[in-house]
């Protein structure tokens, strides 16, 4: 029974037959007695001060029940939407915050922002309402472009030359002192393009009041239904934690974008309590463009130091990071603590440093987006690698080798903070070599030009680290949050199995995972585990889903949990069996008294826990559910080594990737298949990074690509026929021993795609992503 | 979307009536363009009136010429026909879903500067029958969203002139899957013709590469040609200048299908 639906079996998903069959539950399928609509007026302008805003004619409006501003809700004291990880400067002191208010007060920051909002009783009134508002805007000065946006004109009173925070880490002066004494040194002018997340399901909230108790209830889009609650009480003053229930339902992708607490959420539970009604709101699709948080819009010069041999010495990297015009949730951890300690990936390089200077734009937030930092940190150091390869004439995978962390070494601490547990990257490497034929490359190469077309080789060995952890190494470093997970595995009367856990699903197929585990542990069918997630009225306080946390962090408090149910029934079974604990095992369900014949079912046991008749009351209490909380020592490793080639048309620039390989160590794996779905969908974000997608705001601050017609999504037809593989090196601090799969497709695969190309046209560098035209120009020189 | 009166005439009088009447009436076809640019609140007609009810649909071979009617799906057109290079055709634009809904007339009628079929319409000489009259291809595009459609009038149907030869090469817009530039090349009895879309405001003729493959109908032919692209299109997607470049690609790339 279990080894069909155990741990390491290719289980189809639970969750997929509602999905696909249209039967998802999603918020905005959610719909509550004489519930109403809100709808948010937006900033057209990038900047510009408010001078009044005038919702009389809105208000007249058959059908249009309030409208707010931001004044109403500050006269509420609803506060600003917080970000939870203070950085510090180099100097000490603490990061810029500026003021963010839910819905602007006092002026306007990027295109999109919400100033007012109209609730109605139908969305269509609630449109014409929000149409209706009028504003007096007086516009300032644009600051768009990022690399001159530090001296440009001052966004913020608070943040003097734009700047948010100039971070640093590693060591400087030994970092100098290897450049000085290197034989060559490579750099790079890398442009790490912006991007917006696009998740299938757009953000929506409904927000609910009951009167009679003064509880809210909140559904919404978010991946942290927990975290979301915790904000909205603690810092933005709603209501008290207890008296606020968050609910997320089916949530359909989020990629980083729904970890954040957004103002639209916020308003629209402010105003349920206010109007004592439902209130529901869903973003357009070009809502999403305009509001969701953005993703990456690093400008970085990187240099990397090398003994002649090929050996690295040293790397120094200078980073200017676009933080958009306010701090979105995690903004201000993404290119410093989740980028700068990356640095090193899977080398030895013993001397690095990094600064990192965020600065503030007219642009729309920008926070964490699938890899958050350490696709960053990837396209850094694996386009230098590469580069240096090409520069020392070596082999690119011999230099790889050459530099490699060794399986030896480990734990081994990095210059820049981390210590990697476990690893073997040659083993993923020489694995992917093969899967690729990279014997067969110069051959394959040599045909393409025969075809007139050019060909290209690149390699990415990318590092990341999954799971943020510990908690006190992360709130020591300014974290604003715990990291742990919980996890309550509820036995029933008959033997069926609820387990709550504070992470959440928004694609990722917990349903399916978490319940092969307890169904493997504890030896019951697969079907009688039901997972429960995402609603703060069912499960104890956990920190949801980002950073391919969920199975390394949420499932080891499910095995931990877990563990102690085992704990107990086995006391149970050995009264039952009149033997003691010692002599009892338990093995595919059943419990067994060692050295007899005598043995009784899990089932058997939990229906005794909750009908006590055959233990001691005074020693056991009866029942059998429990609870754990855990708390990671470490950061788990994920690694793994992307080859990709691609075929250039030389006359229209069009880039073909042919042949793309992904070998990845994600340690002990629990569902293949749902892992090479994560592969498939990281790896089309990544390459859709490298050859497609650019939000761009043009020099007026107005967004450009505001919709499918330029903004480029990635689709089937874009993406070759991934070869997917994995090695194992078990993590070795978890009860799992996982690593995380949910972004390495992501981290990975844009500088194996970028150091293909480049290697296909011989140039140094093409900026992201490559576009046809943008490719046309490379091979033209320009 | 804002309100409107929705009207569904059965016969081609009854809609021109109520086109007539309407403070601010519009046409709705296949509604691929028209529907979302009303839910974006992007128009505000007073009465739409939704073509679909007519009898406009199909597609008729006579002895030297094809002719389609208006309310003909792409996908429709895609299924195979007589002029192979216009099933291709018909077959590139946008995806399955748009292939099933939307329609030549809606697409000619709508003249948007990225669209395929007005290539294929000027390059194959192809005749625009409205219930205004017919218009001859090279007078009907006269620039962005603008053609010489009489206010008020239908596209009733096209009417294509069999080809000798004639192939179409597109190169998509990454993001829209519209044509950043699409180019037929045809051998007509008319002469050789060339059409040009996404490239310009609307489609137009590339004169010049319409008289070196008269002389010598090859891909060589068209070497070294100059491409006049001061006046076409740029943004992010592709410059002028690289629209112009493509427009000598796709058209070598034509050539190259039927020689
Ligand atoms: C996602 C997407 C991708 C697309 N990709 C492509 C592509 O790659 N290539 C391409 O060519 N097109 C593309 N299109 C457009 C598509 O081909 C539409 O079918 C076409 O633009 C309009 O045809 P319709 O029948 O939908 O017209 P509608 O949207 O109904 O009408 C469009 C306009 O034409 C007018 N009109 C419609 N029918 C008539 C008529 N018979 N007489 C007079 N006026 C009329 C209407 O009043 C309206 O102004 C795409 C559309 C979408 C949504």
């Amino acid at each position: 029974m279990t080894s069909e639906t155990g741990i390491g079996a290719a289980v189809k998903r639970k969750e997929d037959a509602r999905f696909i069959t249209g039967a998802g539950h999603y918020t905005d399928d959610i719909n509550q007695p004489g519930q109403l609509y809100a709808v948010f007026v937006r900033s057209m302008y990038p900047r510009a001060e408010i001078r009044s805003i005038d919702v009389s004619s809105a208000l007249a409006m058959e059908g249009v029940v309030a409208a707010y501003t931001g004044a109403d809700l500050a006269a509420d004291e609803i506060g600003d939407l917080p970000c939870g990880w203070m950085v510090k400067s180099k100097d000490g002191s603490d990061m810029i915050q500026p003021p963010h208010p839910p819905v602007a007060v006092s002026v306007v920051n990027y295109v999109g922002e919400p100033y007012a909002m109209v609730v109605a009783e139908t969305l269509q009134a609630a449109r014409d309402g929000a149409e209706a508002v009028t504003a007096d805007f007086n516009e300032l000065p644009v600051v768009v472009d990022l690399a001159s946006a530090h001296g440009a004109d001052q966004i913020h009173e608070a943040a003097p030359g734009n700047q948010c925070y100039d971070w640093e880490l590693g060591d400087r002066e030994a970092t100098d002192a290897a450049f000085a004494s290197a034989d060559h040194v490579t750099s790079l002018d890398i442009v790490n393009n912006r991007l917006i997340p696009n998740a299938m399901e757009p953000r929506a909230a409904v927000g609910m009041y009951e009167a009679a108790t003064g509880n809210y209830t909140l559904y919404t889009t978010s991946q942290n239904p927990h975290l979301e609650r915790l904000i909205l009480a603690a810092f933005v003053n709603v209501a008290a934690e207890s008296k606020l229930r968050v609910v997320s339902p089916d949530v359909g992708g989020g990629f980083g974008s729904k970890i954040f607490v957004y103002a639209e959420e916020t308003a629209v539970i402010w105003a349920a309590g206010k109007l004592a009604r439902a209130i529901k709101w869903r973003a357009d699709r070009s809502e999403s463009f305009l509001a969701d948080a953005h993703g990456r819009d690093h400008l970085t010069k990187a240099e990397l130091a090398l003994k002649a041999d090929g050996t690295f010495v040293g790397l120094r990297v200078k980073t200017v990071a676009n933080m958009g015009a306010y701090l979105s949730l995690f903004a201000s951890s993404v290119p410093t603590y989740l980028y700068g300690t990356l640095l090193a990936g899977q080398y030895r390089t013993p001397a690095i440093y990094v600064e990192v200077q965020s600065v503030f734009t007219n642009t729309a937030p920008v926070d964490a987006y699938r890899g958050a930092g350490r696709p960053e940190a990837t396209y850094v150091v694996e386009r230098l690698v590469e580069t240096a390869a090409r520069e020392l004439g070596k082999d690119p995978a011999d230099i790889r080798r050459l530099n490699f962390i060794q399986p030896e070494d480990f734990p081994y601490e990095t210059p820049v903070a981390l210590t990697y547990d476990t690893g073997d990257y040659d083993a993923s490497l020489k694995k992917a070599i093969e899967l690729i034929g990279y014997d067969g490359f110069a051959e394959r190469k040599a045909s393409s030009e025969a075809n007139g077309k050019k060909r290209g080789i690149g390699f990415s060995c990318y590092i990341e680290a999954c799971g943020l952890a510990p908690s006190q190494v992360a709130l020591s470093l300014g974290a604003g949050v715990g990291l742990f997970e919980s996890a309550e595995v509820r036995v029933d009367v008959t033997g069926s199995v609820s387990v709550m856990t504070g992470c959440h699903s928004h694609g990722q197929g917990h349903e399916t995972t978490f319940a092969q585990i307890v169904s493997d542990k504890l030896g019951i069918p697969f079907e009688n585990v039901d997972v429960v997630h995402g609603d703060t009225g069912r499960s104890d306080y956990g920190l949801g889903t980002y950073g391919s946390r969920s199975l390394v962090v949420g499932g080891s408090a499910i095995v931990k949990a877990t563990d102690k149910v085992i704990a107990k029934s086995r006391k149970i079974a050995a009264h039952m069996l009149e033997s003691t604990e010692e002599n009892v095992d338990f093995e595919e369900g059943t419990f067994s008294v060692t050295d007899s014949n005598q043995s009784i079912t899990f089932p058997e046991v939990a229906f005794s826990a909750y009908v006590p008749g055959n233990y001691p009351l005074d020693e056991l209490e009866p029942g059998l559910s429990e609870k754990a909380f855990y708390d990671p020592e470490n950061f788990t490793y994920p690694a793994g080594a992307h080859i990709c080639e691609v075929e250039v048309d030389p006359e229209t620039g069009k880039v073909e990737i042919v042949n793309f390989v992904a070998v990845d160590d994600f340690g002990e794996i629990i569902n293949p298949m749902i892992v090479a779905g994560q592969v498939h969908g990281g790896l089309a974000q990544g390459i859709g990074q490298a050859l497609l997608e650019h939000a761009i705001y043009d020099e007026s601050g107005q967004l450009v690509t505001g919709s499918y017609m330029d903004y480029t999504m990635p689709r089937a037809d874009d993406m070759p026929n991934f070869v997917v593989d994995t090695t194992v090196t078990p993590c070795t601090h978890n009860p799992l021993g996982a690593k995380g799969c949910g972004e390495a497709g992501a981290i990975g695969s844009t500088a194996a795609v970028m150091n293909a190309l480049t290697d296909a046209l011989g140039v140094v560098d093409v900026p992201m992503p490559a576009t046809p035209e943008t490719v046309w120009r490379a091979m033209e020189g320009e | 979307m804002y309100r409107f009166n929705y009207h569904k005439p059965d016969d081609m009088d009854a809609a021109q009536q109520m086109m007539a009447d309407a403070e601010d009436g519009v046409y709705l076809s296949g509604g691929m363009t028209l529907i979302p640019t009303l839910k974006a609140r992007l128009a505000s007609p007073t009465d739409v009136i939704d073509l679909s009810g007519l009898a406009l649909s199909g597609i008729e071979l006579a002895d030297d010429s094809l002719t389609i009617g208006a309310l003909t799906l792409h996908s429709e057109v895609a299924a195979g026909n007589e002029i192979s290079s216009l099933s291709n055709l018909a077959l590139a634009i946008g995806d399955a879903q748009v292939r099933n809904r939307g329609t030549i007339g809606g697409s000619i009628a709508n003249s948007d500067p990225g669209a395929d079929y007005p290539a294929a319409v000027v390059a194959l000489g192809a005749t625009i029958n409205t219930t205004a009259g017919a218009i001859d291809a090279d007078d009907f595009f006269q620039g962005l969203f603008e053609t010489a459609l009489k206010p008020g009038a239908i596209v009733t149907s096209v009417t294509f002139p069999l080809p000798v030869r004639a192939a179409y090469e597109k190169f998509p817009n990454p993001a829209s899957r519209y044509a950043v530039v699409g180019v037929m090349v045809a051998e007509t009895n008319g002469g050789v013709r060339v059409g040009v879309t996404g490239a310009g405001p609307c489609a137009y003729r590339q004169r010049n590469f319409e008289q070196a493959l008269a002389d010598n109908f090859s891909v060589a032919a068209l070497d070294g040609l100059e491409v006049d692209y001061a006046e076409f299109n740029s943004d992010i997607h592709a410059s002028a200048e690289y629209r112009g470049h493509l427009v000598g690609v796709m058209a070598r790339r034509a050539v190259a299908q039927i020689t």
